[in-house]
């Protein structure tokens, strides 16, 4: 009865994923680098591999020129946390972390040529933890100061997720301003979503650093950071607990969630379902006999024929076609409605404003 | 979810030797039936599955054959009179007295597409073992039910339901050594002759399935997560059940599986302990060793633990030369390649003789499990893919879909049909191919790059940027119309002069 009961409240899923993003770029905004990547820290210290993270900077604040400690980020002032370490897998970087490169992620619309670290390889059992952090506002996240992504757009990559179940269950954590807007239009299942702000409050930077010149945390991500930095592989520490983390007294603005799309009970998902990886192992009771004495066998598979020719770079433009290529007709199509209707009416008036008689003029 | 109507057919012929003829035969031999089952998956998926049974009368050359000695020989005897296509069973009913099967077993299932079953008790008994054998032999409700299971409503099927691996067009098999203590043993293994010799076999008869490619690795100094505790009753070390699932992750960083391919990777470890900690072994739950030492975790892989004896005497010179037992070791992890698959031998009736299939790995039939759920969850994939593309489409209601996109969408809904009516026809093989085309193109369709919503603008978006460039120019524009309206107007209330 007791093993029924926990396989009730156990997660079904077999593996664990983390897109770790950061959208800000400048030195001013050294926090939102800082906190990905104290989320990406505890993510790996608590098992999830590099192979399974995608964290995506919009800038590089360890070895900015501006930085006074080159190669560190730090999280706490007096320097006493350097996140960034030396095993930093950075998947997106600079000025490829866009929103159309996050929603290919997320939603697996990626070009053939993509490298495989730069992808999210998840499927149906996999549980997925997305963290975002930047300058939001209400109802969009800003993007590399020249972008936005909207909370319309976040809600229809998920449910292009669930479609495809590319997740099982997926944890979102937004720290920015008036978080709480970036999952009220979640409509997909088995999603759960923590915020650091509600709508119309603003998400506070934590202490400065007088050495570094910069605010290093976010208070929200600051404090979970300490939570999580107490969890290890084997808590049983879950998700109601993460929910009182920064209560408005240590945070000013209000932390938020949402878990009505979620289908088990906040208090039996356990945070090492997301943070960490820990996998269902089964004991292996049986073998197959094998016949030692069996001689090598020979394959029916065609072997891979090794290869006797110079080794030449492919061609990968076919130069010759472009340049003798002909452009191509563009079929013309008439203008169709608005831009039709506009043109209708502004000629319209401007002939019965001055008049048919001055057309003679004109032309 | 998308509808959809599974048929599957399995052609299945009993063959009665002249002695085991039940008396209570509805028809005399030969004659037809069928047995239609359905499974209800959810309101809007069902599968019936339809086994066309053909009664007949053994041939002589199969009389001959059942003449062999034991059930093995018989079964290999058999195999060379059998219809080769897959998905198809023939049972033998040999009489009751038969030396064939052992007592108290009535049922042998042999390593090709053959079962032999006692005669006896008439032919409600005989239809009800047949019942049970083609469950064992080809698919299962539950089996199926696994395969859908993104259709099937959540709570039916538990959360250790859906942990075989998933179907895919390719796996990447890799085979990592382990070896945290070089300086005190130095390991060799022959990781290629083992391959070619144990692994190949099961391997080529997969590649119906899906294409395999099979790499391995030496790792040095990558130590397990856990402290293993010291037994002193046994005077070794002990790993516990629960302290397993953290023992994967910090060897997996180092696995460098993500330099590994695309398709679904299955890491299989052998971990020879250090010398300070041999030997090591696996506790189960209920605190026995066990006899494997090794576990597996769903769709990831398998490690071994493969200890050492101590050296004879204390003084000899360290690193001792580790040969390791290749076969004993791919028993293992076979075992776990076919665990990981779905194919286990569990859940058996007590009268039920299973061959084992030896160096090939799998049984004929066993493959045709495979194949039977493989097919029914691409279809299902391809079904629920095609239909969510089109809500994409019906949603963005300017997206372009470029033609090479239609292509795959068109090849994709053919291939699917067309393994529908394979399925429906018992044409199992034709009906897998035909479902793995279907889901290359319709994976190929929906996640092309070119259909990223991003790129095409929702409506507000478009007002967004239209109003303010339109609407000061709109101004004398709609002034001018007015100016127009009401001269229209008093031009109809007075008549214009007439000179």
């Amino acid at each position: 009865f007791q093993d029924q009961a926990e396989q009730f409240f156990r997660s079904g899923h077999t593996n664990n994923w983390a897109v770790l993003v950061c959208t800000s770029r400048f030195w001013f905004n050294y926090r939102h680098v800082a906190n990905t990547l104290s989320v990406y820290r505890s993510v790996k210290r608590l098992g999830i591999p590099d192979s399974h993270i995608v964290l995506m900077l919009a800038d590089d604040m360890a070895c900015n020129p501006r930085n006074p400690k080159p190669a560190t980020v730090f999280s706490h002032k007096n320097m006493e946390l350097n996140v960034y370490g030396d095993d930093v897998e950075v998947d997106y970087r600079s000025y490829e972390v866009t929103v159309e490169n996050f929603l290919r992620v997320l939603t697996g619309r990626i070009p053939p040529s993509t490298s495989r670290s730069k992808r999210l390889l998840s499927d149906d059992r996999s549980n997925i933890l997305i963290y975002m952090t930047g300058h939001g506002g209400n109802g969009f996240l800003k993007f590399q100061d020249s972008e936005e992504i909207t909370n319309v757009e976040l809600a229809d990559a998920f449910e292009q997720m669930w479609q495809k179940r590319r997740y099982n269950e997926l944890l979102f954590i937004i720290d920015t301003c008036q978080g709480a807007s970036m999952y009220e239009r979640f409509y997909s299942p088995n999603i759960m979503a923590l915020a650091s702000s509600q709508v119309g409050e603003d998400s506070l930077s934590h202490q400065p650093d007088l050495g570094i010149g910069v605010h290093l945390m976010d208070r929200y991500t600051f404090y979970v950071l300490e939570f999580l930095e107490e969890i290890h592989p084997a808590s049983q520490t879950n998700m109601n607990d993460l929910f009182q983390v920064c209560p408005k007294s240590l945070c000013v603005s209000t932390p938020g969630h949402r878990t009505d799309l979620f289908q088990r009970d906040p208090r039996s998902v356990l945070i090492t379902d997301f943070f960490g990886s820990v996998r269902k192992v089964e004991i292996t009771t049986e073998t197959i006999s094998l016949d030692r004495d069996v001689a090598g066998f020979e394959s029916k598979l065609p072997k891979d024929e090794l290869a006797t020719e110079p080794l030449k770079y492919a061609e990968q433009l076919p130069v010759a076609q472009i340049i003798h290529q002909k452009p191509k007709q563009k079929d013309w199509h008439p203008p169709g409605g608005f831009i039709l209707g506009l043109w209708a009416l502004i000629i319209m008036v401007f002939f019965k404003t001055y008049g048919i008689k001055h057309m003679k003029h004109i032309f | 979810a998308a509808s959809a109507q599974f048929q599957l057919a399995v052609p299945l012929a009993v063959a009665f030797t002249p002695r085991s003829v039940p008396g209570d035969l509805p028809r005399p031999l030969p004659f037809r039936d069928a047995q239609e089952m359905d499974i209800a998956v959810n309101q809007r998926t069902t599968v019936r599955s339809r086994y066309e049974l053909l009664y007949r009368s053994t041939t002589a050359r199969e009389d001959a054959a059942l003449d062999a000695a034991t059930a093995r020989d018989a079964d290999a005897a058999l195999h060379l009179l059998q219809d080769p296509s897959l998905g198809s069973l023939t049972v033998y009913v040999v009489p009751e007295t038969s030396s064939l099967l052992p007592q108290g077993i009535s049922v042998y299932v042999g390593q090709h597409r053959s079962a032999l079953v006692r005669a006896g008790g008439g032919f409600a008994a005989l239809r009800a073992r047949l019942a049970q054998l083609t469950q064992v032999m080809s698919f299962t409700a539950t089996s199926i039910a696994a395969a859908l299971s993104d259709r099937v409503p959540d709570g039916q099927l538990g959360p250790d339901a859906r942990r075989h691996l998933k179907s895919s067009l390719g796996y990447e098999i890799t085979f990592s050594l382990l070896n945290p203590d070089p300086k005190s043993h130095a390991v060799d293994w022959d990781i290629e002759d083992a391959v070619n010799r144990y692994v190949q076999p099961i391997l080529d008869k997969l590649s119906l399935v899906a294409n395999f490619s099979v790499d391995s690795q030496i790792l040095y100094y990558a130590v397990l997560g856990v402290t293993p505790r010291f037994d002193k009753a046994s005077s070794s070390f002990l790993l516990s059940a629960h302290s397993l699932p953290h023992v994967i992750n910090p060897v997996e960083a180092r696995l460098g599986s993500s330099a590994a391919s695309l398709y679904p990777v299955l890491n299989f470890l052998l971990y020879v302990p250090e010398r300070s900690h041999s030997p090591l072994y696996i506790q189960d739950k209920d605190g026995a060793p066990v006899s494997t030492n090794a576990f597996h975790s769903p769709r990831w892989g398998g490690i071994m633990v493969y200890n050492v004896e101590a050296p004879a005497s204390p003084h000899t010179s360290l690193p001792l030369h580790v040969d390791v037992d290749m076969a004993r070791v791919m028993e293992v992890f076979l075992a776990q390649l076919r665990l990981l698959f779905g194919l286990s031998r569990e859940e058996l009736p007590p009268e039920f003789l299973v061959e084992s299939p030896g160096n090939e790995g799998l049984a004929d039939w066993e493959l045709d499990r495979l194949l039977w759920a493989h097919t029914v969850e691409n279809i299902a994939t391809v079904s629920t893919t095609l239909t969510s593309l089109a809500q994409l489409l019906d949603k963005i209601g300017n997206i372009v879909i470029k033609d090479d996109v239609a292509s795959e969408v068109y090849q994709a809904v053919a291939s699917a049909q067309s393994a529908m009516a394979e399925l429906a026809t018992g044409h199992l093989h034709s009906a897998f191919q035909a479902s793995k085309e279907a889901v290359t193109s319709s994976e190929r369709a929906f996640f092309d790059p070119s259909l990223l919503h991003l790129l095409y603008f929702p409506d507000d978006q478009k007002f967004a940027i239209y109003i303010p460039l339109f609407l000061p120019m709109a101004v004398p524009i709609l002034l001018s119309l007015a100016k127009m309206v009401r001269e229209a107007r008093q031009h109809k209330k007075e008549p214009t002069k007439m000179d």
